[in-house]
């Protein structure tokens, strides 16, 4: 542990020198979270039905990782390295009980909807991937870069797939009407003319087949990502 | 109402913790690359979620729900325990609960069955972080289950149901190395969109009536008439 402690000593560093706004950057596209380093899935597909339950727990992850990679960078050099994983899952569920309290106060029917998914930020790969990876080594600065870094790629894939599905499942996005009216009998715009919705957006596997599909237009942009089995 | 096994089946098919909620598939991509791996963690899977779901539910029903701590009234003269309301400590104590038990099942199991030891160790640390395990004893805790016999039956029906779902993809993976996928397809890619097929596959279960459950309300009505169909379910 000292080593990567000793690698991030810069004492008059800028707060966005290039090394810090790398990343912020990397885990956006070559190193996100979701698609190249597969983590946080378990709780990610469940959720992207549509947009809004999507950005309400993109908002919880964000929360949650930016607060608990700070904590534990600030308290890196005073946890014992036997008892870590424990330590870890108290900050992070401390967390996300404020979180859970949160979202039950102000916007309970997203609260309910989400349902047991916001426990499960605890078990997220991303965050424990994280502390056990960057913030265990690095000072609070940088570690607050990465966990933002980390949760806007997080986000991002994950309002992706809630677009694809809301739009093509129900027609809508954020609740908005976008291919006209669907109602048996006032169809108007496109289902006027005999569109009809793709309910099998709605069913939970087409998650992952649109995951799935976000991986493959990636890694054929960018061949360097392509594994060989 | 239904009953213990339907629980059981339920777990396993219709609410499957991989196909219908994606619940560990952090460890279910990382693991599934051979069939052998997949098979010792799918058993530690089974084992963990078997011994944790009850402890969780006891410490659900005896201590945390709002009420549980009623039983501290009459014997200790703590008046207005009853209205105690801790659910708001459940994550915490769950995966409290969820790591020590893995630990203490990892020395246990090490100490008086080296064998299985050598078969499931390196897997059991991996599983205090696993999705499945904190979110059975959520969804456990959400769904209410009346009796301990019911919540165990969903412990062991959703890690048999995890079991099956890892290895039938670590199977599908042997096999697809010796197939020609499209290059940037390979391996993340194919798997998660192999899963995506298998879920819906998966989803036919959804459509199956588990009669046992009904037997009870059926006794109830008046004189369900007896039509071929029911006569050969009761045999």
């Amino acid at each position: 542990m000292s080593e990567t402690v000793e690698k991030t000593k810069a004492p008059s560093e800028p707060l966005f020198s290039k090394k810090n706004r790398k990343l912020v950057t990397d885990p956006l596209s070559d190193n996100n979270p979701i698609t190249i380093q597969v983590l946080g899935i378990c709780s990610a597909l469940a959720i992207t039905v549509q947009v809004e339950q999507a950005f309400w727990m993109s908002v919880s992850v964000l929360f949650v990782l930016v607060m608990g990679n700070l904590s534990i960078s600030l308290l890196r050099n005073l946890i014992p390295s036997r008892i870590r994983i424990i330590v870890q899952l108290v900050v992070v569920a401390s967390l996300v009980i404020i979180v859970d309290e949160l979202l039950q106060a102000f916007v309970p029917d997203i609260s309910e909807k989400l349902s047991v998914f916001v426990g499960l930020i605890i078990t997220n790969c991303i965050i424990m991937g994280r502390f056990e990876a960057f913030a265990m080594g690095n000072k609070p600065w940088p570690s607050i870069m990465d966990a933002l870094g980390n949760s806007f790629g997080y986000a991002w894939i994950l309002l992706l797939v809630a677009l694809v599905r809301e739009l093509f499942g129900s027609g809508k996005i954020l609740g908005f009407e976008i291919f006209g009216n669907n109602l048996p009998g006032e169809e108007s715009g496109l289902y006027a003319m005999g569109y009809v919705n793709n309910n099998m957006m709605i069913l939970p596997p087409m998650a992952l087949i649109v995951v799935g599909i976000i991986i493959w237009v990636q890694r054929s942009r960018n061949k360097a990502l392509i594994e060989d089995h | 109402m239904d009953t213990t096994l339907d629980i059981f089946v339920k777990a396993i098919f219709s609410e499957n913790m991989i196909f219908a909620y994606f619940l560990g598939m952090c460890s279910y991509l990382a693991v599934s690359k051979t069939v052998k791996t997949a098979v010792g963690l799918g058993a530690a899977v089974i084992f963990v979620l078997g011994i944790t779901i009850p402890m969780n539910y006891l410490l659900q029903n005896y201590v945390l729900k709002e009420g549980a701590l009623g039983w501290l009234n009459p014997e200790y003269g703590l008046d207005g325990a009853h209205t105690i309301d801790l659910s708001f400590l459940s994550f915490i104590m769950f995966i409290a609960v969820i790591a020590s038990m893995v630990q203490l099942v990892e020395m246990l199991v090490e100490k008086f069955a080296p064998a299985l030891y050598g078969a499931l160790g390196i897997f059991l640390p991996l599983i205090a972080v696993n999705c499945s395990i904190l979110g059975g004893a959520l969804f456990m805790a959400d769904r209410q289950y009346s009796t301990i016999a019911d919540a165990t039956a969903f412990g062991i029906g959703s890690g048999i149901g995890w079991f099956l779902a890892i290895v039938a993809i670590a199977a599908i993976r042997e096999k697809i190395r010796y197939s020609q996928v499209p290059a940037p397809l390979r391996g993340l890619g194919i798997t998660f969109i192999l899963t995506g097929l298998m879920g819906i596959a998966f989803m036919s279960f959804m459509g199956i009536e588990y009669k046992n459950g009904d037997k009870k309300a059926e006794t109830e009505q008046v004189e369900a008439p007896k039509t071929s169909q029911n006569i050969e379910l009761n045999k």
